[in-house]
């Protein structure tokens, strides 16, 4: 993916000879042509992985998923106006195109924690309050809280905000540092109104591309489209709108408390009727594979239809074909409470080009019957408006306050 | 200290500097920049002015630290790719009617900035470093509020009169307080008055040429 320059000493390009000098020219990693045969190869497998930061549209959306991620949301400071939400942005995308590239962020008192980006990205989202304080009406008409659903159990503090960061890496120092940065050029314009941490399997732990376990022993995600397809660009890409969010998305993030203590009374087969799926490899319970299509009018000896009705994947499962969201969800765990009582759940993370006519349609039907409910409870949500990317030059939101 | 009102200290005079010598070795340096640097060509148009009006000067990561008043200081860093020294002897700004080139020396174990003699050289092929506690351009009186995430611009002054223009973005800044306090009150004067040539010349002029 990047050629990796950054741990080469000007000392080491000298003494690396003509061939090393045409290694720089042509861009070939020139740490072997220095050190050949006298030091051991010390790079790191991933930790120099960068993701580009510019294009049409923000990374961290389309990007495999990282395993690390922080969600932060912030309220903005009463007198925050246009010009001060300009600045706010110019600062964002500045410590965004750096710290993403593996670069120290400008004015950096730590630069040495900005070197293994380890697929750093960083994604912003705008929710209703920002483009009040910018003074402007053009925002798009589901960027408002969701509807109640009769499960929801929110929590204000997890909930809303006017300004929402996605920081995502393999390597949770280089969210930290990022997330130091940008709170730190945050603290004039607004307050930190909630941080979410997640999870999923380290880099490595499973193939690429597997779908991850969330925390109730599932595979999560194995019907999520597949980025780069024009199924996914429709899905997810906002092409009509405001101008200023072609090319943007919106996030649906909500926090879901899993009551792992009521899970853990289901049985086996109990758990994989919940969610229509065998445990040990996500086959549906019709088929053999994984990404077996699974067959809902399948019925078993008796008549009842093999993946049960009330079961999570015949509930999600839209029938409009429009009605698709792409997750990118990680696992919380707050540790056990003092009762050895789990504390865990899930950031899910939803985008979708349409929240009312994408996730809201799903959230109903599984509001309205869904086994999985009983082992799951919303404590958090809030809907954001993801900027579109910018180019080099060009920074976060130019096309809404420039 | 007085503010005087600053009539345009510098002659805008522009030109060119072209040499054609020591192409291998430019080469290099730029490539050897690069391997630091290489995305900032791309990455910060917003931020690095690489005018070519000083020559083979650019500042790389050019940044300055946001004040409603006072004192305060510009940073980034000084690449020189062409064959011959620069040496820069003024600033401007519009932010501030006085600016000086300063250096933090060590004075009775305090660290203390002063108007630092001759200006800054950074030498042929490499680099000089602006950082807090070290050298810095000083905003001595900041006219109104230099807000975190605007652009400032300045306009250096080098030996031979050509001019090199940048844009400086502005940083909240936490740190490096500890220059200013000592120098408030007649900071300048006694700055320059009391030190002759010394270790702090020009010449001696440390290089961060490495392990950037």
């Amino acid at each position: 993916m990047s050629v990796e320059l950054r741990g080469v000493s000007r000392r080491g390009l000298l003494t690396a000879g003509v061939s090393g000098l045409a290694g720089v020219a042509v861009g070939a990693p020139i740490t072997a042509a220095a050190e050949s045969n006298t030091e051991p190869d010390l790079r790191a497998p991933f930790g120099t992985d960068v993701v580009p930061f510019h294009g049409a549209h923000q990374a961290g959306i389309d990007t495999p998923a990282q395993a690390f991620a922080t969600f932060a949301a912030f309220d903005l400071l009463p007198e925050v106006d246009q010009g001060g939400l300009i600045r706010l942005m110019r600062l964002w995308t500045g410590n965004a195109e750096r710290l993403t590239q593996g670069r120290p962020a400008l004015a950096d008192t730590d630069p040495e924690l900005a070197r293994q980006p380890a697929r750093l990205t960083i994604t912003v989202g705008v929710g209703p309050g920002f483009l009040a304080a910018a003074g402007l009406d053009d925002a798009p008409s589901w960027l408002r809280p969701l509807p109640e659903f009769g499960v929801d159990r929110l929590e204000e503090t997890w909930s809303g905000g006017d300004l929402a960061v996605q920081v995502c890496s393999d390597d949770p120092v280089a969210i930290s540092h990022a997330m130091r940065m940008l709170s730190k050029d945050a603290r004039t314009f607004a307050e930190v109104r909630w941080v979410q941490r997640g999870f999923r399997h380290a880099s490595g732990s499973t193939p690429a591309g597997a779908t991850p376990r969330n925390l109730m022993g599932q595979l999560d995600g194995t019907s999520n489209g597949t980025p780069g397809t024009p199924e996914f660009d429709a899905q997810v890409w906002i092409r009509d709108g405001p101008d200023w969010l072609i090319g943007g998305t919106s996030l649906v993030l909500r926090r879901i408390r899993i009551e792992l203590e009521e899970w853990d009374l289901v049985s086996r087969l109990g758990k994989e009727e919940t969610i229509g799926r065998r445990l040990t490899d996500g086959a549906p319970l019709t088929g053999d594979d994984e990404h077996d299509e699974p067959d809902f009018d399948a019925v078993n000896d008796i008549g009842f239809t093999v993946i049960p009705d009330w079961s999570h994947i015949r509930r999600a499962r839209p029938d409009d074909p429009g009605q698709r969201i792409f997750r990118r969800s990680y696992n919380y765990d707050e540790g056990p409470a003092p009762d050895g009582h789990a504390r865990t759940g899930m950031v899910f993370a939803s985008f979708q080009a349409d929240v009312d006519a994408q996730f809201v349609p799903i959230q109903r039907r599984l509001d309205e019957l869904d086994l999985l409910n009983t082992y799951t409870t919303p404590i958090g949500s809030a809907v954001f408006a993801v900027l579109p990317g910018c180019e080099p030059g060009g920074w976060l939101g130019e096309a809404l306050l420039g | 200290m007085t503010i005087a009102p600053t009539p345009a200290r510098t002659p805008r005079r522009r030109r060119r500097l072209a040499y054609t010598g020591g192409l291998a070795l430019a080469g290099l340096v730029v490539a050897a920049c690069g391997s630091d640097d290489d995305t900032s060509s791309t990455n910060n148009a917003e931020t690095v002015d690489t005018t070519l009006d000083g020559g083979g000067l650019r500042i790389d990561e050019p940044w300055v630290k946001a004040a409603d008043d006072g004192m305060t200081a510009a940073f980034g860093v000084f690449v020189n790719d062409g064959p011959d020294d620069i040496r820069i002897v003024d600033a401007t700004t519009s932010s501030s009617p006085v600016m000086e080139l300063h250096e933090v020396v060590v004075t009775d174990g305090q660290p203390a900035m002063r108007e630092k003699d001759g200006g800054f050289v950074v030498p042929a092929g490499s680099e000089h470093l602006l950082e807090p506690g070290a050298d810095h351009l000083m905003l001595m009186d900041v006219v109104e509020p230099i807000l975190p995430g605007a652009d400032v611009e300045f306009v250096l002054t080098l030996e031979d009169g050509a001019t090199f223009e940048f844009t400086a973005q502005a940083k909240e800044f936490s740190g490096a307080d500890e220059e200013y306090i000592p120098g408030e009150g007649g900071h300048g004067d006694d700055g320059h008055g009391g030190a002759p040539d010394d270790d702090h010349g020009s010449d001696e002029e440390e290089v961060h040429d490495d392990e950037r």
